[in-house]
């Protein structure tokens, strides 16, 4: 049992592809945009840099600092913050609308290629994972008789 | 593998490593050791009660009735403040995923190639460009991840915090990139509460001192020596502190990064993220955006219910995968494991699963303080299906 379980393991790792942050323009949240090889026979190169882009350009909204955080930063010091209890931030407005476009191109664009996207705020905002779904389904039968891996069984149920 | 059936809802706190307490299930968090908040609230809340019930009713009756409301005000402020960094969550950093995990230690494996038996494997640092100066980023043993840059890990509270400043015993918890704002507004609203009570004590004492002299003004409202003495200490340390706290924000440091002389001048090494603009940093820092919790501490646990609802405001409203933080690696070393015991992926894909297969009953419900700390004993629970 203890080898099928580690090529299970090391089939499934290599199914599983994590898209590092570019601190190149220092803390703002943003992923690099570099292609990885392991998605090369999965996904265009435009879709993915696309996704990246757009997501990355999100979180650039998300963190802007303009005239409209000014506003709610002096807005919310001057209720003693006490208005976050009934107003939702700006950040949280743009992450629901991430959570909505990530939701939207697993739909359309990944999942019909067989792959899945996670929310980076599920990972702490350090990585946007890409997995392969099909292999998921297939860990799902081996965890059914014993093996337990993190996550993948509701990554799968969550895609549908 | 068959399910067993909880019959109460767990939620993600309970679960979570690290050595912090959490209240009011899930809402509010902090350190273990409480004690020094629980004297900061004292002396607020007394130094202020002694000043509301011996000064005011004299200063409101003879000079204006403004100035209680003002303190009454100035000291609301103080403990929103207060409560508000000593209740969120300063900004940590969720520990990885086993998969993460795995691929960060084959991509360093990969980078560092075969190192020959008997040698020290190289620290495992990331070197990244930013604003065109070289930051390393280095690995944090514990939660198995590259800290983000200008991240550290809090030895007392057992985690990695995004940007962060200290940790402050005043306030009983980290001070990272969620809670400086309120931070500096607590200690700047302190200093100006505090150096309001002691004005107006010595205007008090003044007035009646004309009218009955001082040894009876002194018998008539005793609070006053109290205050007196509780302001006179207290102001030198928290004005200093905003003082300091001020001159950091316009540099855009951190209490730590300035500990440590990271961006000193020597070796032309300059800070980065500053903007080189007093107030354009003053700015970023004070008034920038409310950065979301990225701990999902009030989701439920996905073991049974399919369904996690959260309601918190600080946490991410999200259908989210149940964060199995704990992670089984027993042969990745922590910062306590010597150097030249070096893990091998297959090792540790190896252990993985049968340390997961022993854990299978479901988990025994923790007492309210936080799990256990050790990540290296802790076993991965499973979300049995």
């Amino acid at each position: 049992m203890s080898p099928d379980i580690q090529l299970e393991h090391s089939a499934s790792l290599a199914n599983k592809v994590f898209i590092q942050r570019d601190y190149s323009e220092g803390t703002t949240c943003k992923f690099q945009t570099k292609f990885p090889s392991e998605l090369e026979s999965r996904i265009e190169r435009t879709l993915f840099e696309d996704t990246v882009k757009t997501l990355n350009n999100y979180y650039a909204e998300a963190e802007k600092i303009g005239g409209q955080s000014y506003l709610e930063g002096c807005l919310a010091c001057a209720t003693a913050y006490l208005i976050f209890l009934c107003m939702e931030t700006r950040y949280e407005k743009v992450l629901k609308k991430i959570a909505k476009y990530i939701q939207e191109q697993n739909e359309k664009i990944y999942a019909p290629r067989g792959l899945l996207i996670t929310d980076p705020i599920e990972r702490g905002m350090r990585v946007v994972s890409f997995e392969c779904a099909w292999l998921c389904v297939y860990a799902c039968k081996s965890i059914s008789m014993g093996e337990k891996d993190g996550g993948r069984r509701e990554e799968v149920s969550k895609q549908e | 593998m068959s399910a067993v059936m909880i019959t109460r809802k767990v939620r993600k706190w309970e679960k979570l490593p690290g050595k912090n307490t959490f209240c009011c299930d899930g809402r509010v968090m902090m350190a273990r050791q409480k004690g020094v908040f629980y004297l900061t609230l004292f002396l607020i809340i007394g130094t202020c009660s002694l000043f509301f019930a011996f000064e005011c009713p004299y200063l409101a009756v003879n000079l204006s009735p403004a100035i209680p409301v003002f303190a009454a005000l100035l000291f609301l402020f103080v403990m929103a403040m207060l409560l508000r960094t000593s209740f969120s969550d300063p900004g940590v950093l969720p520990r990885a995923l086993p998969e993460e995990a795995t691929f960060i230690e084959m991509e360093i494996e990969a980078a560092n190639g075969n190192v020959p038996a008997g040698q020290r494997p190289p620290p495992r640092i990331r070197n990244v460009q930013i604003n065109n100066q070289i930051v390393k980023l280095k690995y944090c043993y514990t939660c198995k991840i590259f800290r983000p840059p200008r991240a550290s890990h809090c030895s007392i509270c057992d985690n990695c915090v995004d940007r962060f400043d200290h940790h402050c015993p005043w306030v009983g918890n980290c001070v990272g990139k969620r809670n400086y704002r309120y931070f500096y507004l607590f200690t700047l609203s302190l200093s100006l509460l505090t150096i309001y009570i002691f004005t107006f004590d010595i205007v008090h004492v003044v007035m009646r001192s004309v009218d009955s002299g001082f040894l009876n003004t002194l018998k008539e409202t005793p609070g006053t020596v109290l205050e007196v003495l509780v302001c006179f200490f207290t102001l030198w340390s928290v004005v200093g502190l905003t003082g300091f706290h001020t001159y950091l924000i316009s540099l855009n440091q951190t209490t730590n990064e300035d500990i440590k002389g990271s961006w000193s001048g020597k070796n032309r090494v300059q800070n980065p993220y500053s903007h080189k603009n007093i107030i354009k940093n003053c700015c970023e820092v004070l008034c920038g955006p409310a950065y979301p919790s990225v701990l999902d501490r009030r989701g439920l646990m996905q073991e049974d219910s399919p369904a996690s609802e959260t309601s918190p405001p600080s946490s991410s409203s999200m259908n989210s995968v149940p964060q199995t933080t704990k992670t089984t690696a027993p042969l990745i070393p922590n910062e306590h494991t010597p150097d030249d015991v070096k893990p091998s992926i297959a090792d540790s894909a190896e252990k993985t699963p049968s340390p997961k297969e022993e854990e299978s009953p479901a988990p025994k419900l923790p007492p309210l303080a936080s799990p256990e700390t050790d990540a290296e004993t802790s076993i991965i629970k499973d979300k049995a299906h």
